[in-house]
């Protein structure tokens, strides 16, 4: 099957609007006879529900969490970009257009990321008549910060909580739709399989979780906003329910899954300290705005420090290594994510690190309390020689800016950020890969759509700062609601779709079989015991430098822990019932199966790009290098039975607007 | 560290349910309370037993999905933290923790610790948002400029995470705080003032309807809230309230 991504025809900045001029239209009386499943109620599952109930859809979503607004989207914490150039700073839709392309290492489809820049504005705008409480400045217009990867001021935010407010936002407008009936929300509910018939998407197996009864839902589309499977390393700063089962069951029914291997390790989060760890935290990227990144500049006071000989304020400033100042100039602290992790792991190898384990880097926020301390006695009219109150009003103003993550910070280590630098390192955080959709976010099944993380289109190799959130809302406010039309438009006439067909009876019993596989297995080790191997497998082989000879080892390892895992798995309580852990075996038993296509991704992908780093592949001086004669392509694989037979299809990126370079931030 | 656990345990809505002891060593004070619980319940699986079933979910404080109700209070001993941020070394070796779900009648049990807060969702329904569609022609954001204090009032209000801390803490089982930060959020936004009236009817009609409790003032939930909302937020509810009824 050969891929086309549909990408209308016609100049980059017309492509959008032309295309809207002519899609099919549903009328308003045949949308009220077309039921749609959302299943994920994050930003851009929230937003969709809320948008499609709107236009008059009959809308059924999905969260396995007992609320919508609880989707990890909550979670995000910096900002959200969007090219409205508030600051007069030369920002415009192609700059943003430009910085996600390149930020992305140009390995995404521009037709996408010109279509998402296009529509950042819009959502600013359609937060704040929301009701979004984004952070203004004292006139009460809205104010922006800058994010890793670009030279303008373009991300807006709600303190260090920008997700939360965004996603109560959409739930907001859920709630609308809920009351006036047109959304039916399933909450503590998960998909576990999708129901073809005819060849198209025509509705869902899900496990009521409460109960356990195994439910049919028909529609005639089904929208997948399930978010990414960074949790597939076990450790990463996604809630502990994100999962990849929605995505990974389209997948084996015929939906292509697009550069798993694209992962984003994010460089600002709190160190691992022991193994009885369950996630990590992240620290946003927002303090890069003011910490400086550090190790000690020689080795032995490394040593010291992690031996707690000596403390990181007592270091002078020449015995300090701001290594990201020093390696990249111009960007400096705010290298973009892949860049920032890499060099902290580099530091950190050549055994610079500051914590126990050795694998942490500071995030110094001195310098920032006193440039903000002489900036207030200066316009308080106080004295300018007053060290403390400098230091007090420095304070103040970093504590107004990012007080909710020193808090978090605080009582997760137990040390005090305003008065000694933070430790950090990089986590796992965000996956750009995931289901392959052509122009209308649909996937390679007629009538299924991928929105959000869950997609792979916008971020390419590599996402920048603040995009994530931008993306969601994007595609669920403006994008599907227009493109979805398009192919409902056909469905005018098809009628309500019966569940009591051979197709659902067949879903219904497999999902049955493996559920009812898992309670009686009786094995010796829990979920966790394999989720745990299955995360050191990836951090160890498929983490943040890869080779060839780790990848192959890791594809062999997986294969043997998922077998080891189907025979010898114990899962307790019973199956009318609720039971969390029949619910993680279900995640596990498919991460072990998507595990083993990343590394095999991985492995095929001869050269390095954004997050995707193999240390075969790189420059003199350790920076990536990308082949793009051989790889400037989107590598979708398709199921066949197995993740070792899984057969590639390639889509071919073509860059007309962008001139592709090598990435350079110095 | 060695602890005692006395761990509510009710089967479903319709159990009895009551408190089981279970002891626990080779804590460390590093680990967050749900990393403690996660230890407890892989012993559990080990020895054929069930799990305790606990909600949780971003383990960062911010989904307002963790709930428990330690030693007698909302996500326990801390401040200012939810039961996911709360951290063994806040506990001493030797110590008994009480574990419990969080008690109301408008939070029906669905099993051991885990509750139904679909109460809060109902609520929200019937007046939690500002009736603007989203075509993405609304006018641009910075032709509403809202003083900043307001603006920081409607965020510091907007930052409540449902978990129902409040409720569960209140010796009425009021959703006072709750509701209140969700109606001052607008209230306090020129975007939201179109409907305010019908938002504060709606919403505390439906809050009486769930079961909820009154308020009597004791300010238990202020100091039990882990995002910190203020009581000022139950006042200018009343406020509204009193506006909307005259």
């Amino acid at each position: 099957m050969a891929l086309d991504s549909k990408i209308p025809n016609g100049p980059i900045s017309d492509k959008w609007t032309d295309y809207k001029n002519h899609i099919n239209l549903v009328n308003p009386a045949n949308k009220r006879n077309i039921d749609i499943i959302v299943v994920g109620t994050g930003l851009a599952g929230g937003s969709a529900a809320a948008t499609l109930a709107e236009l008059g859809y009959n809308v059924k979503a999905f969260c396995f969490q007992d609320s919508p607004r609880r989707a990890h989207s909550i979670a995000a914490q910096g900002g959200i970009n969007a090219a409205k150039n508030y600051q007069g700073d030369g920002d415009s839709t192609f700059r943003l257009f430009y910085d996600t392309v390149k930020g992305g290492d140009y390995r995404s489809r521009e037709a996408n990321v010109h279509r998402l820049a296009e529509v950042s504005a819009n959502i600013i705008d359609q937060c704040v008549a929301q009701g979004v409480p984004f952070a203004r400045d004292y006139g009460g217009l809205l104010d922006n910060r800058s994010f890793g990867g670009v030279l303008v001021s373009r991300t807006f935010y709600a303190k260090g909580q920008t997700g939360q407010q965004l996603l109560l936002g959409a739930y907001s407008a859920m709630n609308r739709q809920i009351g006036r009936g047109k959304i039916k929300m399933y909450n503590r509910h998960e998909m576990l399989d999708i129901v073809k018939v005819d060849g198209k998407a025509r509705g869902i197996i899900a496990r009521n979780l409460v109960t356990g009864e195994i439910e049919r839902h028909s529609a005639h589309a089904v929208v997948i906003a399930s978010g990414g499977y960074g949790n597939v390393f076990f450790l990463s700063t996604n809630a502990m329910g994100s999962n990849a089962t929605a995505a990974w069951k389209i997948h084996k029914k015929g939906a292509f899954f697009a550069n798993p291997c694209y992962t984003q390790i994010h460089p600002t989060c709190i160190p691992v300290s022991g193994d009885h760890q369950s996630k990590l935290t992240l620290m946003s990227e927002s303090l890069r705005n003011d910490g400086r990144i550090w190790v000690p500049a020689k080795l032995e006071d490394a040593q010291a420090i992690r031996e707690g000989k000596l403390k990181p304020t007592q270091l002078a400033e020449a015995d300090r290594d701001y290594y990201l100042e020093r390696r990249y100039p111009s960007f400096g602290n705010l290298v973009p994510r892949d860049v920032a992790s890499r060099a902290a792991k580099e530091r950190c190898d050549a055994g610079f690190g500051v914590n126990k384990t050795g694998e942490a880097v500071y995030l110094d926020f001195a310098s920032a309390i006193q440039r903000y301390g002489k900036e207030q006695v200066k316009i308080k009219h106080l004295d300018e020689n007053d060290a403390a109150l400098i230091t007090k009003l420095g304070t103040e103003v970093v504590a107004n800016k990012y007080g909710n993550l020193f808090q978090m910070y605080e009582k997760i280590v137990d040390e005090n950020p305003y008065g000694t630098p933070m430790m950090i390192y990089p986590a796992v955080h965000y996956t750009m890969g995931g289901t392959w959709v052509d122009y209308n976010l649909q996937t390679t099944i007629p009538g299924c759509f991928s929105i959000g993380e869950s997609n792979f289109s916008d971020h390419g190799a590599n996402r920048l700062g603040a995009s994530a959130l931008m993306q969601g809302l994007a595609d669920g406010y403006f994008v599907l609601p227009y493109t979805i039309g398009d192919y409902l438009s056909a469905d005018i006439r098809t009628g309500k779709i019966p569940t009591d067909s051979p197709e659902f009876d067949e879903a219904e019993k497999s999902v049955k079989d493996q559920l009812e596989r898992f309670i009686n297995n009786n094995g010796t080790h829990s979920v966790d015991y394999f989720h745990k191997k299955l995360g050191k497998i990836m951090w160890d082989k498929v983490g943040m430098a890869r080779n060839a000879e780790g990848l192959n080892e890791a594809i062999v390892e997986i294969a043997a822990l998922r077998e080891e895992f189907f025979k010898d798995v114990r899962v307790p309580g019973t199956l009318d019932s609720f039971n969390q852990e029949l619910e993680k075996a279900t995640r596990v038993a498919d991460y072990l199966e998507l595990g083993e296509l990343f590394a095999k991704d991985a492995l095929h992908r001869q050269e390095s790009c954004g997050g995707h780093f193999r240390e075969e592949y790189q420059t003199e001086d350790g920076e990536a290098m990308r082949d793009d004669e051989n790889f400037a392509y989107v590598a979708a694989w398709e199921y066949k039975g197995k993740p070792s037979e899984a057969v590639l299809h390639k889509e071919d990126l073509k860059f007309d607007n962008v001139k592709l370079v090598q990435r350079s931030y110095k | 560290m060695k602890l005692t656990l006395k761990i509510w345990r009710q089967k479903n809505a319709e159990d009895k349910g009551q408190l089981v002891d279970y002891k626990l060593d080779n804590i460390s004070e590093d680990m967050s309370f749900l990393d403690m619980l996660d230890v407890l319940n892989e012993g559990l699986i080990m020895k054929g037993e069930e799990p305790v079933a606990f909600d949780h979910d971003c383990r960062e404080g911010i989904c307002g999905m963790c709930s428990l109700y330690i030693n007698g209070e909302a996500h326990g001993p801390d401040r200012g933290v939810t039961t996911c941020q709360l951290h063994m070394r806040m506990f001493k070796d030797g110590d008994t923790i009480y574990i419990e779900s969080f008690r109301s009648k408008a939070f029906p049990v669905i099993k051991d610790l885990v509750v139904d807060r679909s109460s809060f969702d109902r609520i929200q329904h019937v007046g939690c948002f500002i009736s603007v569609n989203t075509s993405g022609n609304t006018q641009d954001a910075n032709n509403i400029p809202i003083n900043k204090q307001d603006a920081d009032d409607a965020f510091d209000a907007a930052t409540c995470i449902g978990c129902g801390a409040c409720v569960a803490t209140c010796k009425n089982s009021s959703a006072m705080l709750f509701v209140a930060a969700k109606v001052s959020q607008f209230a306090l936004l020129p975007q939201g003032k179109i409907e305010a009236a019908d938002r504060v009817m709606n919403m505390v009609n439906q809050m009486d309807e769930e079961g909820f409790g009154n308020c009597t003032n004791t300010g238990a939930c202020e100091v039990e809230c882990p995002k910190g909302i203020s009581l000022e937020n139950i006042a200018r509810m009343n406020r509204e309230y009193l506006k909307a009824s005259i």
